[in-house]
């Protein structure tokens, strides 16, 4: 008497445990929104330095895009991001560790089959839909600049 | 010669033994309830080599080293090697036995490669084609990781059915003589259920458990009280649940007899390793450190091992295809 596959499927859900999603949640929220008060303060710092709006929030992006490949290759940011969860992927720290990681990992595969081909594996499709939605959204806009 | 018995298990009549049988692992598996039982332990992961899928090779040469040196066996007294791994094209064994000059035939059964590669070794032995064969197979977490999953350093959280691929490497010297004899083995058929989840490999391998261990109880007409144990390679503790409940459904209550090499190695709580521990070199080094030297000590003595495997790849999960499973048996004699 084999269950079909909807039985099956259903005994499955039964027996496994859900993510504990609260927990997760509370805990994007707070650590992402950590993540994004040190930028607003690295914003005001680099201001109180001297940097115009403009240079701030470029330095800003670059501090953290630095910290986070600092912390990819000290093996200490996937240990961070098991805890903050979504937390560590909103902000642009995700998509620095996308880049990163694999570039840690394939370098035994070399310079150009491994890190060159491989970097792109986890955030590639980032940028292809990034790219394309730009692109989509841009012709929207000339579309809608012919009429004014 | 191998005889056989109901429509797909098959006795092997002259009692091929296990002569021999050693386990190399790494240090989380040292760190885990097994720890003691092991005979290697690498201190560091990579083993000393340039590429996780080296390092798994040397924990393979390693396993067949050990197991040799016990019994004063040299490789070219080894008639068939049978290896395989995760890796694609089984690089791990390959690499790993290049050195030996064993002649060798490789397998692919995913986790359930140790009881694959045991039973084709028995059947060799039984039917006189090999004096002496090993048996041998490993996985690696990070060859693994980076080969399925994503790569080691990339941030992420795993769900609480995803399992902890093992380090570790079992190999086995088949042949006839003193020690724990293979009596007759079930080998696996493929079945799927139709589970996609790739993070729930337990659900999706426990229909091929329950298959075989079925087909084995009617061909030779015996229940699971009549065993002192019955192991399951990589089921971990979701997979061991609904194997138990498809079981039931048979009118079957394994419960009081079945253990999980996936949930045995690790300490699930303490090592953070979610539903346990998963891979070729699961079942392998828990059945050569810790169910073979249990039976000889004489604490065991009728056991069925089963090991597990989930038959997919990369390219099959991406391509929308289920995971289909399945399960290899030998049933061991002390």
């Amino acid at each position: 008497m084999k269950p079909t596959k909807k039985e099956y499927d259903a005994m499955t859900n039964k027996a496994s445990p859900p993510s504990p999603k609260g927990k997760n949640s509370v805990f994007a929220f707070l650590i992402g929104g950590a993540v994004c008060a040190l930028g607003q303060a690295l914003l005001e710092g680099y201001r109180a330095w001297g940097a115009d709006l403009e240079t701030a929030k470029t330095l800003v992006s670059v501090t953290f895009i630095g910290l986070t490949v600092l912390l990819t290759a000290l093996h200490l940011y996937d240990k961070y991001a098991k805890i903050a969860g979504a937390g560590s992927l909103v902000p642009i720290t995700g998509f620095a560790n996308a880049m990163a990681s694999p570039a840690i990992e394939f370098k035994t595969e070399g310079p150009v089959t491994g890190v060159g081909v491989k970097m792109f594996t986890v955030a590639g499709p980032v940028l292809v839909f990034g790219i394309s939605a730009s692109m989509v959204y841009g012709l929207i806009l000339w579309v809608i600049g012919l009429f004014d | 010669m191998p005889q056989r018995i109901g429509q797909y298990t098959v006795a092997t009549p002259s009692r091929p033994a296990l002569l021999s049988y050693a386990a190399a692992v790494g240090n989380k598996e040292g760190d885990g309830p097994l720890g003691s039982c092991f005979d290697y332990i690498a201190e560091d992961t990579t083993m000393g080599r340039g590429s996780w899928e080296q390092a798994e090779s040397m924990l393979q040469k390693t396993a067949v080293q050990i197991a040799l040196k016990k019994i004063d066996l040299a490789a070219r007294q080894i008639d068939l090697i049978f290896a395989g791994d995760l890796l694609n094209q089984c690089i791990g064994s390959t690499f790993g036995l290049r050195d030996f000059g064993i002649p060798l035939i490789g397998l692919f059964g995913a986790c359930s490669t140790m009881a694959l590669s045991l039973l084709n070794a028995a059947l060799a032995v039984d039917a006189g084609a090999a004096r002496y064969a090993v048996a041998v197979t490993s996985s690696h977490f990070c060859s693994a990781e980076r080969q399925f999953r994503q790569p080691l350093d990339y941030g992420g959280q795993r769900p609480p059915t995803a399992q902890w691929t093992v380090t570790g490497a079992g190999a086995c010297v088949v042949g006839h003589g003193e020690g724990i004899a293979v009596e007759a083995l079930t080998p696996g058929r493929v079945v799927d259920l139709g589970i996609k989840d790739a993070n729930n490999m337990g659900a999706a391998m426990a229909p091929a458990a329950a298959d075989t261990i079925l087909r084995f109880l009617k061909d030779t007409g015996t229940e699971p009280g009549d065993y002192d144990r019955i192991f399951t390679g990589d089921l971990g503790v979701i997979g061991s649940r609904l194997l138990c409940e498809l079981l039931d459904k048979e009118g079957i209550d394994l419960r009081a007899v079945h253990r999980d090499c996936g949930v045995m190695i690790f300490d699930r709580e303490r090592q953070d390793v979610h539903a346990g521990g998963s891979g070729c070199g699961c079942s392998a080094s828990v059945l050569c450190a810790h169910i073979l030297p249990e039976m000889a000590a004489g604490r065991l003595k009728n056991v069925l091992f089963c090991a597990t495997g989930a038959l997919m790849s990369p390219t099959s999960s991406q391509q929308g295809e289920s995971i289909p499973g399945i399960a290899h048996l030998v049933h061991l004699r002390a």
